[in-house]
């Protein structure tokens, strides 16, 4: 079993990618016959600019590229850039208001066609279009304009200065498309162009000979790749449906396939899987927190609508902080994680666990402690009443528990509701459907934005390795509420002066090491200090591969098909 | 020729075990009383229960099925530990003194959850099916009797059939969770949510096939003559055309209650059924599937029950519709 | 009978019209969001520029009018340019889904050949077993075929597809390694060799719903021919001499096929909805899995789309029972 635990420091990030980089022996493109791999939410298309997810991403990815990549520690590194633009070798301007990318010479789109600067500036171009409805605007965020200075030179300057400006065209979400294919696609055309959306002509290791949406991509050696010697596999099938346990199962017990993505069993299940020696378990961990949120407005029913669930009306019980700290008390984070997620999971107390350099030292929430929760209550003023429940002031310390509909979360309600029953709160659990729960429809009162349950728990992560924007949305501004028609990241209801203070210095630091500092401070203030935010589980990437598959190297920041161009075939 | 001969010698032996067991079967029972034995109407439902109790499959189903409910409504009070509770030390334990069925991977007493599960399964089961046939077999009956109720119930027939369930649902939860449990409390306002979810999207099958067979029988003879007669149209649906199509009605029950067990289940998947620690047949079942190879007797064991139940409820079935048949009866 | 066929048919379009404007209805007021998959990482502003790309900005009886007008004008001139290749249909808008961005009828037409050759396959043995065994059972009432048939289609049915499908899979994918427990929707059937793993891929999901299928129109059968077999009209077939085989399979097997009908009409339109479960249980990604996929990410158009071409479906296998009752027992009528 091979666990690809993040590796430490900045140091062997430039040593780890280069090992992998030449991992043994495929002398000749094309010669190890097809890569299976197995999605099981399949792609809808195969143009990450149209869609959000994940699965999209995914298969992208095999084709397109972008300027730079995140390695596996997190390290940015270069893709189709030559180097890594910095302060220090001019690529950034001194003012940091703008960037410098130089594109390798020689790369060719898999047409035959070279890849310029101009195929840079219409990607995005493409995607700021106001029509496009791009779904990764986001990168693009802030960026005023995009020049090609001459063929293999783009110049992106920014509206103000940008302390971490590696988000366009940085990472499988953001990558290069032809402008020659797309040119007649841009703005509200962009989604009629099915063929293009389906096939986009890239600089990657594969390119796509068939595409059914939802349900099947095949590929081949992409001919014109710039490395002669890759990528090893002559074609690729990535195949989509099913679900998870199906997945690992067409891996790991009938060998059917070499490679499964987001594998989600239960510990004893994955291990009894594993233990037909078939295949291995790719794990590595990234910024992915499954936590729980303690509502700090009153969402009961009896408000009128309007103000249910808003700051108008502190919620009547968890607005007391020692109440919050007595419910992290009560759990038992490692013992959840051995449950849910056994060595694909680590218990935690932060909200940004990774990398190394951005995580506070704070584990004191990890050791549960019953009667230090009880005691808290006490001194609280609550009281515990005839039928084992706590009370105050006749208010009864009731909560209600909401979560996405999943086995895990199930089991983690179940253990939660006990141990909080054992220091006297009472817990109703309460389960949505995922696609209505983390849906962002104003008319439904069962999404996490609403937030119309005392307590709730979901998983948050971040895009890329810089955690500033993440912790900037805790700002009071980002509450969701009816003025916003309840669109905002910061469900929490959290508002604290002190924080929003650092929010406006995290916008204006620069360097690597300050900015992990704020954000410490920063975690630590929502978490340890506020206990509005309940860490639990710092959830790794997890997918299966065949033992018959070498060459991979699981990545959390990225595509975990980052380097499938060195993936080769073992033989046993 | 053959053939004719030997149904014929079957027929003589069901006619004389048939008056057999009728035999004993009124020796058994107290003597009639004179102004009933001797009014227009027999006791028909003495009949009936007689006539039930020589049908072998269905008293043993019968007795099994009143098992199955003293399991799950009198167990609790034997077995008193709580189904919820979690005793996480004691987890995937196998068959024990402790626990008798195991638990599960948090430490949940497997024997309480399936008593408390099935008291859930066969109430939804069979409130759930009750709804749906009383619904379809109302407007199977109406719109294959009235000509004129035809068109429009058969157009709402199809319009339920087409309509996309899990949006449907949906909906339903979130217009009616919060009135009906705080109206009905929160267990008996997510029951009531479920059973009218699960019937009113179920009794569309039964309507048809009732419509079928009344269009069927309307014609026959015997309505026939019972019209010309002058039989209210009231009497004669509930007395002529009710009793022909009880056998397809008697079918759509039994597998309405399966489906319902099962919807029951698939319904928690949508946040729609009741809270998440909260067992089922459907979802002890549906659960397990993952760790069917590790721990086999965990998907067994509600799969039994689930089996069980529905064999049962469908050999009382057979058993009554026999027994209600005054053709078999007479025999 | 041509008569209530043409009457039928007119009163369809309208039926339909009502039909399509209350999925629609059902549609927009369930709660959810087509933007439900996009990551908690994306800002609002951007969101709300997607929702715009999707045209969810317009009012919702535009949004249905220009639905309307895209099925009945513009796909059929596509289709009928595609055919004639004309070019009636240039620069009008097809109905495109909000997940994949391409035409709805382009996906449906993917996923049509993998539903109708399992599902419909399946559908076709399981009727193919359930007569004969609905036959046997009810003429040999009580005897042990007819015992163990109970036994088999009640347990059969009452064990859900998600259940019976992996039991499949461990047994005879997992342990005897006897069949794919994925199917491959890229195959394509050449030669024998091709046409065997064709269908080796196909026997678990075909069982595992036929099965399924079997056991409840069995029990329909059954059930009927019990009723009328005790008939005073069978009696009469046997006391003029008729043989046995005819009096069965002729006369009382022609009367009991009323409900089975109705059954089978029924059944038949869920052929093209797909399994769902099953679907995804074997990864056949057939119109089931479309279906179920489009749901949950809110994709309008496409379930719309869908569920409307099945209430057609509905709506004209119905009329074709209603004509079937007729044929198998003249005294039906309608006019």
């Amino acid at each position: 079993m091979v666990i690809n635990s993040l590796k430490t420091g900045l140091l062997t990030s430039a040593a780890a990618v280069l090992a992998f980089a030449s991992s043994p022996a495929h002398a000749e493109r094309g010669t190890d016959g097809e890569l299976k791999l197995l999605l099981w939410q399949a792609p809808s298309t195969l143009n990450v600019y149209l869609s959000t997810g994940v699965k999209e991403m995914l298969a992208s990815s095999l084709i397109l590229e972008p300027l730079a990549i995140f390695a596996p520690d997190g390290e940015i590194v270069p893709a189709l850039a030559q180097e890594l633009p910095t302060v220090e070798n001019g690529g950034i301007s001194e003012d940091l208001t703008s960037i410098t990318w130089k594109l390798k010479e020689g790369v060719k789109w898999s047409d035959g066609s070279d890849l310029t600067a101009e195929d840079v500036k219409f990607t995005a171009d493409y995607c700021m279009n106001d029509e496009g409805g791009c779904a990764q605007a986001a990168k693009f965020e802030g960026v005023t304009s995009v020049e090609a200075v001459d063929p293999l030179t783009v110049k992106i300057t920014f509206d103000s200065p940008r302390p971490y400006p590696y988000a366009a065209f940085v990472g499988a979400q953001a990558p290069i498309i032809q402008k020659a294919q797309f040119e007649n696609c841009t703005g509200a055309k962009a989604a009629t162009c099915t063929e293009e959306n389906f096939g986009p002509i890239g600089t990657g290791p594969f390119r796509a000979t068939g595409f059914k949406t939802n349900d099947v991509v095949t590929l081949e050696a992409n001919p014109e790749y710039r490395e002669a010697d890759k990528p090893a596999f002559a074609t690729v099938t990535l195949k989509g449906g099913g679900d998870s346990t199906s997945a690992a199962r067409a891996v790991l017990e009938t060998g059917e396939y070499d490679y499964a993505w987001n594998i989600q069993l239960a510990p004893d299940v994955l291990e009894g899987m594993l233990a037909a020696g078939k295949g291995k378990l790719e794990v590595d961990f990234g910024a992915t927190v499954e936590h729980i949120l303690l509502n700090q407005s009153d969402p009961s029913p009896s408000l009128p609508e309007g103000e249910r669930a808003t700051l108008k009306h502190p919620h009547p019980i968890l607005s007391d902080l020692k109440v919050r700290q007595a419910l992290s008390m009560a759990i038992d984070r490692e013992l959840l994680n051995e449950i849910g997620y056994g060595e694909t999971g680590k218990a935690t107390c932060n909200m940004v666990p990774n990398p190394e350099i951005y995580a506070s030292d704070n584990d004191d929430c990890l050791t549960q402690d019953i009667e230090g929760a009880k005691a808290l209550l006490e001194e609280a003023g609550w009281t515990v009443g005839g039928d084992g429940i706590r009370e105050k002031d006749g208010v009864k310390l009731k909560l209600l528990f909401q979560t996405s509909v999943n086995a895990v979360r199930q089991d983690f309600q179940a253990l939660i509701k006990q141990w909080w029953s054992e220091i006297g709160v009472e817990t109703e659990l309460k389960t949505v459907d995922a696609s209505v729960y983390f849906g962002s429809d104003p008319g439904s009162p069962d999404t996490i934005v609403k937030f119309y349950a005392d307590v709730e728990m979901y998983t948050d992560v971040y895009d890329g390795t810089d955690p500033g924007s993440f912790l900037s949305e805790r700002s009071c501004a980002s509450i969701p509420s009816p003025e916003n028609q309840w669109q905002g990241e910061n469900t929490v209801r959290y508002c604290d002066e002190e924080y929003e203070k650092l929010i406006k210095e995290m916008a204006q630091t620069s360097g690597i090491e300050a900015r992990a500092e704020l954000a410490k401070k920063m975690n630590l203030m929502i978490t340890r200090d506020s206990m509005t935010h309940l860490p639990l589980i710092a959830r790794g990437r997890v997918s299966v591969s065949s033992n018959r598959l070498g060459g991979v190297h699981m990545n959390a920041w990225d595509s975990e098909f980052w380097n499938v161009a060195d993936w080769t075939r073992v033989e046993e | 020729m053959i053939d004719t001969n030997r149904q014929q010698e079957l027929n003589r032996q069901e006619l004389t075990e048939g008056a057999a067991g009728a035999a004993a079967a009124t020796a058994a029972l107290p003597p009639d009383q004179p102004q009933i034995a001797g009014g227009e109407t027999r006791n028909q439902w003495r009949d009936v229960w007689r006539q039930f109790r020589s049908h072998r499959g269905a008293m043993v189903a019968l007795i099994l099925f009143i098992g199955v409910l003293l399991f799950v409504l009198a167990g609790p009070l034997i077995w008193t530990l709580d189904p919820t509770y979690v005793d996480i030390r004691a987890r995937n334990t196998g068959f024990t003194s402790v626990h008798p069925l195991g638990t599960d991977q948090l430490g949940r007493d497997m024997l309480a959850r399936l008593m408390a599960g099935g008291r859930v399964s066969i109430s939804v089961g069979l409130t759930a099916m009750l709804i749906a046939i009383f619904l379809g077999s109302t407007i199977g009956v109406l719109s294959g009797y009235f000509r004129r109720l035809d068109a429009p119930l058969m157009r709402v027939t199809e319009l339920f059939l087409a309509l996309p369930l899990l949006p449907l649902l949906l909906l339903m939860v979130t217009l009616f969770r919060e009135p009906l449990s705080q109206s009905f409390g929160p267990a008996m306002g997510i029951f009531l949510l479920i059973v009218s979810a699960i019937g009113a999207t179920s009794w569309m099958q039964a309507a048809r096939i009732v419509r079928g067979d009344v269009l069927g029988l309307k014609e026959r003879e015997f309505i026939l003559a019972a019209k010309s007669i002058g039989t209210p149209p009231r009497r004669m649906i509930l007395r002529h055309i009710l009793p022909n199509v009880m056998s397809p009605i008697m079918v759509a029950a039994t597998l309405g209650i399966a489906t319902a067990i099962i919807t029951e289940s698939a319904l928690s998947f949508l946040g729609l059924g009741f809270p998440p620690d909260f067992p089922t047949w459907g979802r002890l079942l549906y659960d397990a599937v993952d760790q069917m190879v590790l721990y086999p007797s965990r998907v067994i064991l509600p799969g039994v029950f689930i089996s069980l139940t529905v064999l049962c409820v469908n050999y009382i079935g057979d058993g009554l519709r026999d027994a209600m048949d005054p053709r078999i009866r007479g025999r | 009978m041509l008569n209530f066929t043409m009457r039928r048919l007119l009163l369809a379009i309208p039926t339909l019209l009502f039909i399509s404007l209350v999925i629609f209805l059902l549609l927009e007021a369930s709660p959810g969001d087509p933007l439900g998959d996009v990551p908690l990482t994306v800002p609002p502003e951007v969101k709300e520029k997607m929702r715009e790309a999707l045209g969810l900005g317009q009012a919702w009886y535009i949004r249905y009018i220009l639905w309307l007008k895209q099925f009945f004008w513009v796909e059929p001139l596509h289709w009928t340019d595609k055919l004639l290749g004309t070019y009636f249909s240039d620069g009008m808008q097809r109905i495109i889904s909000f997940q994949s961005r391409s035409p709805v009828f382009d996906v449906i037409a993917q996923r049509v050949p993998q539903t109708l050759i399992v599902v419909g396959m399946s559908y076709i043995v399981g009727v193919m077993i359930a007569i004969p065994i609905g036959i046997l059972s009810a003429y040999k009432q009580y005897s042990w075929f007819d015992q163990i048939g109970t036994f088999v289609s009640m347990v059969g049915f009452s064990m859900p597809t998600f259940f019976t499908g992996v039991v499949f899979i461990i047994i005879f994918g997992v342990k005897l390694q006897w069949f794919p427990s994925v199917y491959d929707t890229t195959h394509v059937v050449t030669d024998w060799g091709s046409f065997w793993v064709q269908v080796r891929q196909m026997i678990m999901p075909v069982t595992v719903l036929a099965l399924y299928n079997a056991a409840q129109i069995s029990r329909f059968m059954r059930a009927s021919m019990l009723d009328n077999l005790g008939q005073d009209y069978v009696r009469t077939a046997r006391a003029k001499g008729l043989g046995e085989r005819k009096v069965v399979l002729k006369h009382v097997l022609r009367n009991s096929l009323i409900p089975v009908v109705t059954v089978i009409a029924l059944g038949l339109p869920t052929v093209f909805g797909g399994a769902i479960i099953t679907e995804q249980v074997f990864k056949v990604n057939g119109l089931g899995q479309l279906l179920i996929s489009a749901i949950h990410a809110n994709d309008i158009p496409m379930v719309l789309t869908l569920t409307f071409i099945f209430a057609i479906l509905i709506i004209v296998f119905t009329l074709i029972a209603d004509i079937l009752y007729g044929v198998l027992d003249p005294r039906i009528r309608y006019d």
